[in-house]
């Protein structure tokens, strides 16, 4: 895999370690908090912040994971044509606790056209109400299509349509960095 | 070089053929489906199980599409499933019962087929007594079309239902025994399930009267009622009045035929569990007994029912390889 790397591991564990920080500035009251990742790689990500909170404030924040396949606004092209490729395997969704109430931080690795997010908050309004939500992620790359913005953001990565970022994740691709890939590589999300 | 120059090559050849559209992707026979065609839909089931465990049941994945139920034949479970599946899945349902026994295999159905295919569904869920009816109307519309049920042929849907539920409820598939018991001949349950249970690795043998078990099968058959003592699941299909023709005499009599090969708590060891796809006929293939003991997985399939056809939905619409085979099969039928 080719590509130019942006962030190493390093200076990915010290940007989460400030969303942390980020995080438990903004909500005093961590007992109402809920981290909840975006399949695939939100989720470990997810599970990151909840460690890293819970080392400084005490806190653990209550975890969850939500699918977003079923709720994609692009399950088949216009016109009823089938999609050029597959729909990606569908995950688990898991919310174990009630979302009314609470303030539940979504957390995703990449943030672009904010589609993505869009269909996590109409996914997670189906399991309960939550008292408000907020987003964190790691790259903010741009090229917004919805009036979405991130409330924690890791790294702001202006890029062009063409190119694509990577953020590899131990706990999936066996090693913690951010790429730069062009689209023409193999590979790209 | 070569990797340059290969690209280049396949674009002008491209450019000489006709524009082609897309395949669609049809569900009309297990024979169709892989292994990984098998365990995604099971998957993608299992995921839809969760969803109605919700406070909303509801998803918002195929709103906007239409998708038009058309049943030949009279059906409580799988019409309303369909139903049911796609409206949880946010789709427009049109459900459309024929009840003439008159209907004229070829022209009449292709006429409703174009009828229904103006107004664009997405999918065409087709139950009809004629095998062949799905490819008929996959040919003639643009829809995705589901075979809900074609004469003795294929229940593709009844045999997946069935791997998940099995799977829910034993956990693996591969490495089972299942004795399917019954009016085999008849069945269309029987041959989906077959060709489902080998893509799994689940052995099956057929246990039935020597004029209901075809020799066309490739599983072993045998009429002896006592082989279903080393299953791990008796399957017990119906007996289909309907289609055994007038003055055939399959089995002597419904009462020789439940003493001899009908289910009973006698005929089962404890810890056996019992299917059968609906409805049932009390006293003729299984006891009321056996239908309501704990062992018994009936209701259970009714509700897999649900999610299976949710996945198939949301499957034929989405993508992977499913009925691409089929579409070739309906080309040529």
């Amino acid at each position: 895999m080719s590509g130019k790397v942006l962030l190493d591991a390093s200076a990915l564990s010290r940007t989460l370690t400030r969303i942390a920080h980020e995080i438990i500035e903004g909500n005093p009251d961590l007992d109402e908090l809920a981290l909840v990742g975006i399949q695939t790689r939100g989720v470990p990500l997810a599970h990151r912040l909840a460690r890293l909170i819970e080392e400084r404030a005490g806190d653990a924040p209550a975890l969850g994971a939500v699918d977003i396949t079923f709720y994609r606004d692009d399950v088949t092209v216009r016109g009823g044509e089938a999609p050029l490729a597959a729909q990606p395997l569908v995950r688990a969704t898991q919310l174990d606790f009630p979302l009314d109430g609470r303030t539940v931080v979504l957390v995703d690795d990449v943030l672009y056209t904010g589609r993505t997010i869009r269909a996590a908050i109409e996914a997670l309004f189906d399991y309960g109400r939550p008292a408000r939500v907020q987003l964190a992620v790691l790259v903010d790359r741009g090229h917004r299509e919805l009036p979405i913005r991130p409330d924690y953001v890791g790294k702001n990565l202006p890029t062009s349509r063409t190119e694509r970022i990577q953020v590899q994740l131990v706990e999936i691709d066996e090693v913690d960095r951010i790429l730069l890939v062009p689209t023409s590589e193999e590979g790209s999300r | 070089m070569s990797a340059a120059a290969k690209p280049t090559v396949r674009l002008v050849r491209d450019d000489l053929r006709p524009p082609k559209p897309p395949p669609r992707r049809h569900l009309i026979s297990v024979a169709d489906l892989t292994r990984d065609d098998v365990e995604r839909l099971l998957g993608t089931a299992r995921n839809f199980a969760d969803s109605l465990d919700r406070h909303v049941k509801k998803l918002p994945t195929l709103k906007g599409h239409l998708v038009v139920n058309l049943f030949y034949e009279s059906s409580t479970r799988t019409s309303s499933s369909f139903e049911l599946a796609a409206k949880r899945l946010s789709a427009d349902t049109l459900n459309i019962k024929s009840v003439g026994s008159s209907v004229d295999k070829g022209e009449s159905l292709k006429d409703t087929a174009l009828t229904l295919g103006a107004y664009d569904p997405n999918v065409i869920v087709i139950r009809h007594p004629q095998i062949g009816a799905p490819q008929l109307v996959a040919r003639v519309t643009d829809a995705h079309v589901v075979n809900a049920g074609d004469g003795k042929h294929q229940h593709p849907t009844q045999a997946l239902l069935d791997l998940y539920t099995l799977q829910q409820e034993v956990g693996s598939l591969e490495g089972l025994h299942v004795a399917i018991v019954g009016d085999v001949l008849h069945s269309r349950v029987a041959r989906s399930l077959l060709q489902a249970f080998e893509l799994v690795g689940t052995h099956t043998i057929l246990v039935g009267p020597p004029a209901l078990l075809p020799r066309d099968l490739p599983a072993k058959a045998t009429t002896d009622i006592g082989a279903i003592r080393d299953a791990d699941v008796v399957y017990v299909l119906r007996m289909q009045n309907e289609r055994m023709q007038a003055g055939a005499n399959f089995v002597p009599s419904l009462r020789e035929y439940s003493a001899r090969w009908g289910i009973t708590p006698e005929r089962l060891r404890p810890g056996q569990k019992v299917m059968h796809p609906g409805p049932m006929n009390r006293g003729v293939e299984i006891d009321g007994r056996v239908a309501d003991s704990p062992d018994s997985l009936v209701t259970t399939e009714v509700r897999s029912g649900l999610v299976v056809r949710m996945a198939v939905l949301y499957d034929v619409l989405t993508g992977g390889p499913v009925g691409v085979r089929a579409l070739a099969a309906a080309e040529v039928a």
